[in-house]
Order: structure tokens, then sequence, then C-alpha cells
């Protein structure tokens, strides 16, 4: 295969993985919101924690779209 | 479709010297663009500070804007770090700030003006990296001075069966290397993704109206629409990234300061 198709492919395939990092990101803020409707007190002292699991689970899909950019424009 | 253009959303992130080549000793030391939209950044957030350092009794809007934000940071350490924190404040403080004003010159709209586009400086993992490496730098050397080398029990939670000990030292003192490499990268890919994403529809908004005016409305009206609301996603992913970077140094501070 073409070394230039094959790149392009790959990129593609990477993007993937972005797509579950928006599902892991929901998962983050759907738990949070779910516990907060149930004990509303408590939700204002926890929303530290719930940007630190956003950024977290932000990064690993931002990791995958950079291994996408990578590979389009680097190697 | 006749007329397309290609696309080029890298080219908005060159960074050019502005008033020739500068070279010392070996190194490019020239005035970049790179460098003056962080002098603007910088001329920003002092001019801001000043306004609102009046010290008037009762406080005009400038100074509750800057004491909002001060009393923000202040709050975010005390919570973080606790009561030895104090001392870490104009750290964090300075390092949010400058963040989040460096994101935020990035989305001027600017481009109304011929031949004149903002520049994020922190779209550049060395900047970015710069940055990572001040906060790690000061939790490494907080840590050492604080704790000389029981520093090194971070590494080993407690509790750990001691045949576990080899094998979570190593796991941890990964996953510790890892920090200033994950702080450049989430800011400087988070800035990256949204320009290149505006810079694509706005492609997309100019390609289509090339192509007639059937195009342009079909395919361009759909995309500066999203433009519009992809802006607005980028100024709250600008002030969360900020946040974040803040947030994760304070807590990095505290398990400098506090160990456990």
């Amino acid at each position: 295969m073409d070394p230039q198709a094959a790149k392009l492919l790959g990129a593609g395939l990477a993007a993937i993985g972005v797509g579950l990092a928006a599902l892991g990101v929901g998962n983050v803020f759907a738990k949070f919101l779910e516990g907060a409707l149930r004990n509303p007190g408590a939700a204002d002292g926890q929303q530290g924690r719930l940007f630190i699991g956003f950024a977290a689970a932000e990064l690993l899909g931002l990791l995958a779209f950079v291994i996408s950019m990578v590979l389009v424009f680097v190697a | 479709m006749a007329g397309g253009g290609t696309i080029d959303p890298m080219h908005q992130f060159t960074v050019e010297p502005l008033f020739g080549r500068l070279m010392i000793g070996g190194y490019d030391l020239s005035f970049t663009n790179s460098a003056l939209w962080m002098v603007i950044t910088l001329v920003a957030l002092w001019a801001f500070m000043l306004g609102g350092m009046k010290g008037q009794m009762i406080p005009g809007r400038w100074q509750a804007a800057v004491e909002g934000f001060t009393g923000f940071v202040t709050n975010m350490v005390d919570a973080n770090i606790g009561p030895e924190g104090r001392r870490f404040v104009p750290l964090v403080f300075s390092l949010f700030m400058f963040i989040l004003l460096a994101n935020v010159l990035g989305l001027l709209p600017l481009g109304v003006v011929p031949g004149v586009h903002p520049f994020t400086s922190t779209s550049h993992f060395t900047v970015t990296g710069v940055l990572a490496i001040l906060s790690f730098g000061t939790v490494l050397a907080v840590g050492f001075a604080k704790h000389k080398l029981h520093f090194f029990s971070l590494f080993v939670p407690h509790g750990t069966p001691k045949i576990m000990i080899p094998l979570m030292f190593v796991i941890e003192l990964l996953s510790f290397m890892v920090r200033p490499f994950s702080l450049a990268l989430r800011l400087f890919v988070a800035m990256t993704a949204g320009h290149i994403l505006l810079k694509v529809l706005a492609g997309f908004v100019i390609n289509a109206s090339n192509a007639g005016i059937g195009y342009g409305i079909l395919v361009g009206g759909p995309s500066f629409i999203l433009m519009i609301g992809i802006s607005a996603l980028e100024l709250l992913v600008c002030a969360i990234q900020a946040y974040v970077f803040a947030l994760l140094t304070s807590l990095y501070l505290n398990d400098a300061v506090n160990l456990h």
C-alpha cells in the first residue's frame, strides 16, 4: 500500500479514539450530575474533582488526536 | 465541484520573526509573532491588575473583577493545599491568569482587519512545556527542600505489602514523571484542536461561497452557524483549560507539601 495512503488511513483510525474519549467525558459529567441531583448540598464541594476527572478523560482523547495529527503532518 | 481550494488549517500556527532574524551565539533569538503575543498577554494582564489595585474601600467594578479572580485562586489553593499553601498563591495565580489571557487573546476577532490575525501563544508545545516545567519544577523544589530524601516516600502509598514495594515505586515514579508532559500536552492540544476546527469550518464557508449561491447557502450557512457555536465553546475551553492547569498545579503542590 502507498505509504501516504497508509498514513491517512491510520490517522482516520486514530480519530475513532477521539470519539471514545467523548464517551468517557460524558460519563464523568453524567455521574456527577446524577450524584448532584441526589445530594445537591454536597455538589458544590465536589466540583473540583469533576474538573479533574474531565481533564483526565479529555487528555486521553487528545492523545489520540495528537497521534492522528502526527500521522497526517509529521510522519 | 469547481473552484475548490485546499484548506490549510496548520498555517495559522507558524512562528515567524517579525523584525528580521537575530542570531546570538548560534541561537535564533528573533522577536517572533509568538513572542509578540506573549508580550501583549503580559501587558494586558499588567493593565488589568493595575486597574484593580486602587484599594478602594467599596470596590468599583474593575476592582471587583480583580478581587473575583484573586479570591477564586486563593480559595482553590486553600482547598487543595491547606494553610501552608498561601505562599503558592502568586505562582498559581500568575500561571492561571497568563494561560487564561493567552488562550482568550488567540480568539480575538482581529480577522476583520485585512491581513491581521491573532496568534495563540499557548498553541505551541514549547510554550506550554515551559509553563509545565515552571509548575513541575516548583513541585520538585518544594518537595525536596521540605522533606529532603523522605520525598521519595510519596511513591510508596500507605499500606503496600513489602513484596510489592519495588513494583509500586516504579509505577508511581512513572506516573509522577508523566505529569509535566501531560500538563503541557493537555493545554497545547486543546488550543490547537479548537483553532484547527475553526479554520476548517471557515474554509468550508469560503469554498462553498466561491462555488455559487446554492452551495453557499446550503453548506456555508450551517458551517457559519457552527463556527459561532464552536467559538463560544472555545471560549469555555480556554477558561476550563486554564482552570485545570492551575488546579492540577495546586494538587501536585499538595503532594509535595503534604506528602500523603
